[in-house]
């Protein structure tokens, strides 16, 4: 008894603190955060409506030769087969915008992750500033960052989107500063004595060399956005989140079910293909070609 | 008087923050390992004063931790010296603004790697382009000049495979034509050669040597290799503890070594002022009796041959030495319908005294191209000393 009692006298206000810094956030700065939204909205929007667009049939065609390029025929044909799947079980549409969800998302963690992951294999100071804050990003639980996005940027698909991508950004800015670190220091010794400007040995030397550790990020980072993008329906986002959401709301089994199924095949689909961009494949063309 | 490429003078490379510490110390005579103690600096390059010949090849020998790579690697500030200037063609590198420098990386001096340090994802004439890439020559141009300097060290052949696909000492033949396609006056070689196994590496060995009488290049080519050093060095500077503690030919440094250290590279006593010529020699040569048979030329080539020799060892019936043959002045005296073997004995091959001391006979073991023969008092034949029973001498003594 007397234990449980023995904070009462005190309690740190940090609960109040949150509340006046983020309600001070968006009063004074709503126009720029809106004004972060705009690039967002434009591209996910873009990318919806092309998938949403496409005849299926379509799509999976494309699907199957960018598999097959990237990862060979067995994941082409395992990809094709699993997105008709999906298709049959009645989550096309709930399926085209997740994907463009996670693309869009995964392309402004590109945009803005390597570069800052460049920064830090080359700024060691930077880099002991970014690890803290990437662990902090990493291991808060994905729900927390609803809270502040939806304040800022309200409720919706786009700002399920920017949740998503500071979630996921992350590993790509670890893997792309861990990549770069990596690259043995003889090699860019040797640039340097042939007389290579920092920005010719980062482009001819360093990010080549890193690509693998890189393209090992950029799944991570997919994988990722794939989970928050799920999430997201909880603040409004649509895609697969949505049957999810309502099953767990309506005591739906079978619809929780099949938006379950559905979004862990397209997690397969995704895994194997990027995998298959960062490992042993991407060399080895470069090397028979 | 040579004309001087490179000057360098009062070099000093001391690694850690505030210098100024280690250089009160020095001043104060204090050596390499107490300045560490007392203050956490290293020492890598302690005032390095000498100057390279245009065209010559200059060996930097030293144990490790020496600071020969420290060295070499000021020469073109891969490493920022701490104090001192290096002088090529009379500019000061030290001086030099970035872009300056970085067209002097470019265009004069190239560098070859002790790890190859081979771009893993290029193929090998992408590499053997890399520093033209580097210097934007356009692709057609970068093409044809890497090819030809894979071509210079025989692997043209292999201009689309990738460095992994090669063996240690076809990969460092790319790193060597890397340096070749610049045609830079100066190569840094920082111990090029000592990955390799010692087959490769004396093929390597030969290989540069070549193309240095292609092409006289500066050099200055890092080795812990006696052998090595002895082989391609027109000149060598030995290194302890980041002092340059001696330069000089190869006989300088043999014959008067600086301190005890330099003579240790020798194993501690030096067998050439203990050995003469006649303890080491040996009888490994195929010999030829003179006479004046008819079609003599022929029959001694033939029997080289047989022997797959290139060179026979010509005596008198008593044994007497007259002169060495080789396989071509034999081919040149069978071309001139010679009967005998006089018209092809080779020119300035003088035979030493069993009694002269090994040492002495070092300029003629590096003049020769043939094995050094060796006579009696008699003036007969007593066998010869090769090259290679030579410096196996003055590194373990001999058998
Ligand atoms: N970046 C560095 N920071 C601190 N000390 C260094 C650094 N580089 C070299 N040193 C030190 O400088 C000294 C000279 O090193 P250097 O690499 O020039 O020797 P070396 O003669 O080339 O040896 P090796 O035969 O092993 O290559 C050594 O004591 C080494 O520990
Ligand atoms: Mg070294």
């Amino acid at each position: 008894m007397l234990s449980s009692k023995a904070f009462d006298d005190y309690i740190i206000p940090l609960e109040q603190w949150i509340e006046g810094g983020v309600s001070w956030l968006v009063e004074n700065f709503r126009p720029q955060f809106q004004a972060i939204k705009w690039p967002v909205e434009v591209t996910l929007n873009g990318i919806d409506s092309l998938l949403q667009m496409i005849p299926p049939i379509l799509f999976l065609i494309v699907l199957g030769i960018i598999a097959w390029r990237a990862a060979g025929w067995k994941v082409a044909l395992f990809g094709i087969l699993t997105l008709t799947l999906v298709g049959f079980l009645g989550l096309w549409e709930d399926t085209m915008t997740t994907l463009a969800m996670v693309i869009c998302a995964v392309v402004f963690c590109v945009i803005v992750g390597i570069p800052l992951g460049i920064y830090a294999s080359r700024s060691n100071r930077f880099e002991s500033m970014l690890r803290p804050v990437l662990d902090a990003m990493q291991t808060t639980p994905a729900f927390v960052y609803l809270v502040p996005v939806v304040m800022l940027f309200s409720i919706g698909t786009v700002a399920g989107v920017i949740a998503t991508i500071i979630f996921a950004m992350p590993p790509i800015i670890r893997l792309t500063n861990l990549g770069i670190r990596q690259v043995q220091a003889d090699v860019v010794e040797a640039s340097e004595a042939f007389g290579a400007t920092k920005s010719q040995i980062l482009w001819k030397v360093q990010f080549p060399l890193a690509l693998p550790t890189i393209m090992a990020g950029l799944n991570q980072t997919m994988m990722l956005s794939l989970s928050m993008v799920v999430i997201a329906a909880l603040i409004g986002a649509g895609g697969l989140g949505v049957p999810v959401f309502e099953g767990l709301n309506s005591l739906r089994v079978g619809l929780a079910g099949i938006g379950g199924i559905s979004i862990v095949l397209l997690a397969m689909v995704l895994d194997r293909i990027t995998q298959a961009l960062g490992t042993s494949k991407h060399l080895e063309r470069n090397e028979s070609s | 008087m040579p004309q001087e490429k490179v000057i360098v003078s009062g070099l000093f490379k001391i690694f850690g923050p505030n210098p100024d510490r280690a250089f009160k110390l020095i001043d104060a005579g204090k050596e390499k390992d107490a300045i560490f103690k007392e203050t956490g600096l290293t020492v890598g390059v302690q005032d390095a004063e000498f100057s390279i010949n245009a065209g010559e090849i200059f060996v930097v020998m030293g144990l490790s931790g020496s600071g020969k790579s420290t060295l070499v690697r000021m020469l073109n500030r891969l490493i920022e010296p701490t104090a001192g200037t290096v002088l090529i063609d009379g500019e000061d590198v030290t001086a030099m603004a970035p872009n300056h420098l970085r067209e002097l990386r470019r265009h004069s001096m190239s560098m070859v790697f002790q790890s190859f340090a081979l771009m893993p994802h290029l193929t090998v004439v992408q590499n053997a382009a890399f520093g033209l890439e580097i210097s934007g020559i356009n692709k057609a141009e970068r093409q044809k000049r890497a090819l030809d300097a894979l071509d210079q060290v025989g692997l043209k052949d292999w201009a689309r495979s990738y460095p992994r696909e090669l063996s240690g000492g076809m990969q460092q033949r790319v790193g060597l034509a890397r340096a070749l396609a610049q045609d830079p006056s100066i190569m840094l070689m920082d111990e090029a050669f000592s990955a390799l196994d010692p087959l490769i590496r004396s093929e390597m060995q030969d290989e540069l040597l070549k193309l240095q009488d292609q092409h006289e290049r500066t050099v200055v080519f890092i080795s812990h290799d006696l052998h090595e050093a002895m082989r391609i060095g027109d000149r060598i500077a030995i290194m302890e503890g980041g002092r340059i503690v001696q330069v000089g030919t190869p006989d300088d440094i043999l014959n008067n070594p600086a301190d005890r250290y330099v003579s240790s590279f020798f194993r501690g006593v030096d067998p050439t002022t203990v050995f003469s010529v006649g303890d080491v020699a040996r009888k490994s040569q195929l010999t030829l009796r003179w006479h004046k048979g008819e079609g003599f030329p022929t029959a001694a080539l033939e029997q080289m041959r047989q022997e797959d020799r290139d060179y026979a060892y010509v005596l008198n019936r008593h044994q007497k030495f007259l002169g060495v043959v080789s396989s071509d002045t034999l081919d040149e005296a069978i071309e001139r319908n010679e009967r005998n073997l006089d018209g092809a004995l080779l020119d300035n091959i003088e035979p030493v005294s069993a009694e002269t001391p090994l040492q002495e006979i070092l300029s003629e073991v590096r003049k020769y191209e043939c094995p050094v023969p060796v006579i009696n008092d008699e003036g007969q034949y007593m066998g010869v000393i090769s090259k290679r029973t030579f410096l196996r001498t003055l590194e373990h003594g001999a058998q």
